[in-house]
């Protein structure tokens, strides 16, 4: 016993401050995305092109990116000879609709808290069933460690339960495989009303890598109503996390 | 030797298929036999459509002490003799088989679909169903221990945590597991055949993404079988940051092991602090990088991003701290004397199983059989910079913990030597076309075992096939063998010492 003491204390403290201040990210992090339509060339389309998930898309006032399809490998931003797409280190991305997700410019949509009832009933107590649908386990793991003594979730008054039963809504990731379309309509319906959908990750936003696949559904909005968008491959822990605080109105 | 018939190749170069014999099924069979009877390992047997209309079947058997990898073929069609009677390492590549390409290995013991998909062969089904008839996932005929008070539980897809679904039924007498049967497919989401044609511009994502906490072993091993097939010699520098990467990946998933086997007995100290560590680890790879995963790192050629600037020294101090700090957290899980009493002789397997079942990685480790293929076939960095090889022979929980940590000790010493001595140099080379009508075969010892793809080239230098053998494939038929005579209550724990992944199964 002594030495567990002994390790504890020598372990410290160790949860991070935010949301009261900025997280650490390393120097190297994919966030979100600028596009400076100004810096195209007319018909130029290299961005677009190189793209793996189809994210990007010309319009009349420069390249559109959808970060429900991003993956954030940056090979936009190196097939442009003009630095018209860069990425910075905005880890500030979840939205509250599947159009709210496109990049044009420097604008972004920032999610939006719940109104009304649901707020009241789910602001400072949000429990949540996690339905892994496909994907890699990329999604996943990071949405464990929200539950570590790092980001320590249960301090905010959100948690992951055991069952749909005592669930206020799910956390859908994965592209939703044909073999999990039942297992996952089964749980939503049994979580009690009213609930909330909150799809994480470029898989269970749009399919991911996986979109156009056959065996897969491209997303979890293709059966169900989604609340909260959390872009990402995977999505940064404190990505999420900030998703979820502006959801219950947070932040 | 009886495994004359077979073509021996060396790890990292690329076969002309003309070269390769294709034989008879009978000689075939008896040539996959031979090989794993002489000390081989099957580590990977699957099929490709023939330009006959026929199915080829390809067996990649590798022999570790030599360091070759023997190759053989055939050509079969409606059914063939199954090889798993007499070489049981075949079993689940068999099902795969069957449930692919609509071929039945006959006399197989056991034979179902492993991921319930329709067959790619229209028209061709081996279990007899009908082209437009729904496939639902695990509707099927299980084991069954038929008896007064045996009684049946079923867990999954869905479980209690933010993992991934599988489903597992358990045939009980009370606490007592007579067997588990292991039933997946829940996340097949069509990545070999959507590999075919390729490579293409999002090969390497699909590749990224097979397990994501197999990123950087699964990526290596994809670059690997590109550059055999392309003839690309990779910088030093690249080699040394993807051995830096794939350590630090293990050292993350080890240590979340670690944390997770303490948390399923209750051991909360452990649990707490690996919970917080192995995000230690990840954050070294986004260092890297910029992601925890490792993606955007290795790519064909060589690597995305270089260790240089400010990174070796950060490296460095954050690997200092991050290893006495995981070092103090398994002292304390393996001086405990509860712990110890729930790991030891908790899921035994013996090594007369594991071999037989063919299994990789610490898994295999733990029942002392000693394969480790960044010894036995070195690749990269690890030609020139080994690594010691942890065992351990009780093959129960503790041992799989044990292989665990002494991982750890060896991969932190490893990332922390070498950051500090990266070789000079480029970090890219480039890639060339890639040589057509061959095979290249490429082997990674990833943290859970080892990683196998195999890239099947057409005329044209494109991917006729690919496959892609994750550890995983090989060791969840231990789980079921580490549960059998254990009680129900201890599946967490046996379950959290292999650590599967289901996505890298289903794929």
């Amino acid at each position: 016993m002594i030495k567990a003491i002994l390790e504890r204390i020598r372990q410290k403290h160790r949860t991070i401050k935010f949301p009261e201040a900025e997280p650490v990210l390393p120097e190297r992090f994919r966030g979100r995305p600028v596009i400076d339509g100004s810096r195209c060339v007319k018909g130029c389309t290299a961005c677009v092109e190189a793209c793996p998930t189809g994210a990007l898309r010309i319009e009349a006032g420069g390249p559109a990116l959808d970060l429900g399809r991003c993956l954030f490998c940056t090979e936009c931003s190196s097939a442009c000879d003009n630095k018209g797409v860069s990425f910075t280190r905005e880890y500030r991305l979840a939205s509250s609709t599947r159009e709210g997700l496109v990049v044009r410019g420097d604008e972004y949509a920032l999610a939006s808290a719940l109104n009304g009832e649901m707020k009241r009933l789910f602001g400072r107590s949000l429990k949540l069933r996690q339905v892994s649908a496909g994907g890699c386990n990329g999604c996943e793991a990071d949405i464990n460690v929200l539950g570590t003594v790092v980001f320590d979730l249960a301090r905010f008054g959100i948690d992951f339960v055991a069952s749909p039963r005592h669930a206020d809504g799910l956390l859908i990731t994965g592209p939703v495989p044909e073999n999990m379309r039942t297992a996952l309509l089964k749980t939503y319906d049994a979580v009690p009303s009213p609930k909330i959908v909150i799809a994480s990750g470029a898989c269970a936003i749009s399919g991911g890598p996986y979109a156009g696949h056959l065996e897969v559904h491209d997303g979890a909005g293709k059966f169900l109503p989604v609340d909260l968008y959390i872009p990402g491959c995977p999505p940064h822990p404190v990505t999420a996390l900030d998703g979820m605080l502006r959801l219950l109105g947070r932040l | 030797m009886a495994r004359c018939t077979a073509y021996l190749i060396k790890h990292g170069v690329a076969a002309r298929l003309t070269d390769l014999p294709v034989l008879e099924p009978e000689p075939f069979r008896q040539c996959v036999i031979d090989n794993v009877n002489a000390g081989g390992r099957i580590s990977a047997l699957f099929g490709t459509p023939a330009q006959s209309g026929k199915v080829r079947l390809y067996a990649v058997i590798v022999h570790p002490s030599e360091g070759t990898i023997a190759l053989t073929a055939t050509e079969v069609d409606e059914k063939y003799r199954s090889i798993t009677p007499d070489c049981p390492q075949a079993h689940w590549f068999e099902r795969e088989i069957a449930e692919q390409w609509g071929v039945v290995p006959e006399g197989h013991p056991w034979l179902k679909p492993i991921r319930f998909h329709r067959s790619y062969r229209p028209g061709h089904d081996a279990f007899g169903r009908k082209d437009g008839s729904g496939i639902l996932p695990s509707v099927t005929d299980f084991f069954r221990v038929e008896g007064e008070e045996v009684h049946e539980v079923a867990v999954g897809p869905v479980h209690a945590g933010i993992i991934e679904p599988g489903h597992f039924r358990f045939q009980c007498h009370g606490e007592h597991v007579f067997n588990l049967e292991i039933s997946l497919g829940y996340q097949h989401r069509g990545v070999e055949r959507a590999l075919m044609g390729g490579p293409n511009k999002r090969t390497i994502h699909l590749m990224e993404t097979l397990s994501g906490d197999t990123t950087v072993g699964h990526a290596t091993a994809y670059c690997q079988a590109v550059e055999s097939l392309s003839g690309c010699k990779v910088p030093p520098r690249a080699n040394a940051v993807r051995a830096v990467a794939l350590e630090l990946e293990r050292l993350a998933n080890h240590t979340g092991d670690l944390g997770a086997l303490a948390g399923d007995i209750g051991y909360q100290p452990t649990m707490s602090f690996c919970g917080r560590i192995r995000g230690d680890f990840l954050n070294m790879t986004a260092m890297l990088c910029g992601n925890r995963f490792g993606r955007g790192l290795v790519r064909p050629g060589g690597v995305g991003f270089d260790a240089d600037g400010t990174v070796p020294g950060d490296m460095a101090g954050r690997m200092d701290a991050a290893f006495r700090d995981v070092e103090g957290a398994s002292a304390l899980l393996f001086d405990t004397p509860t712990v110890m009493a729930r790991f030891e002789n908790t899921g035994v397997i013996s090594a007369t199983v594991c071999l037989s079942l063919g299994l990789v990685g610490p898994a295999a480790r733990a029942c002392g059989v000693g394969c480790d293929d960044r010894n036995n076939f070195p690749a990269g960095f690890y030609k020139t910079a080994a690594l010691p090889v942890a065992t351990c022979d009780s093959g129960d929980v503790y041992a799989r913990a044990l292989v665990r940590r002494l991982e750890i000790q060896n991969s932190a010493a490893y990332v922390r030597k070498h950051i500090a001595a990266l070789p000079g140099g480029p970090i890219n080379a480039e890639t060339g076309p890639l040589a057509p009508d061959s095979i290249a075969v490429s082997l990674v010892e990833a943290w859970r075992g080892e990683v196998c793809h195999v890239a099947i080239t057409d005329k044209g230098g494109r991917f006729a096939h690919y496959k892609v053998v994750d550890p995983s494939f090989h060791n969840w038929a231990g789980l079921a063998m580490a549960l059998r005579g254990q009680e129900i209550s201890d599946f967490p724990l046996c379950n959290k010492s292999f650590n599967l992944s289901y996505c890298g199964h289903d794929l």
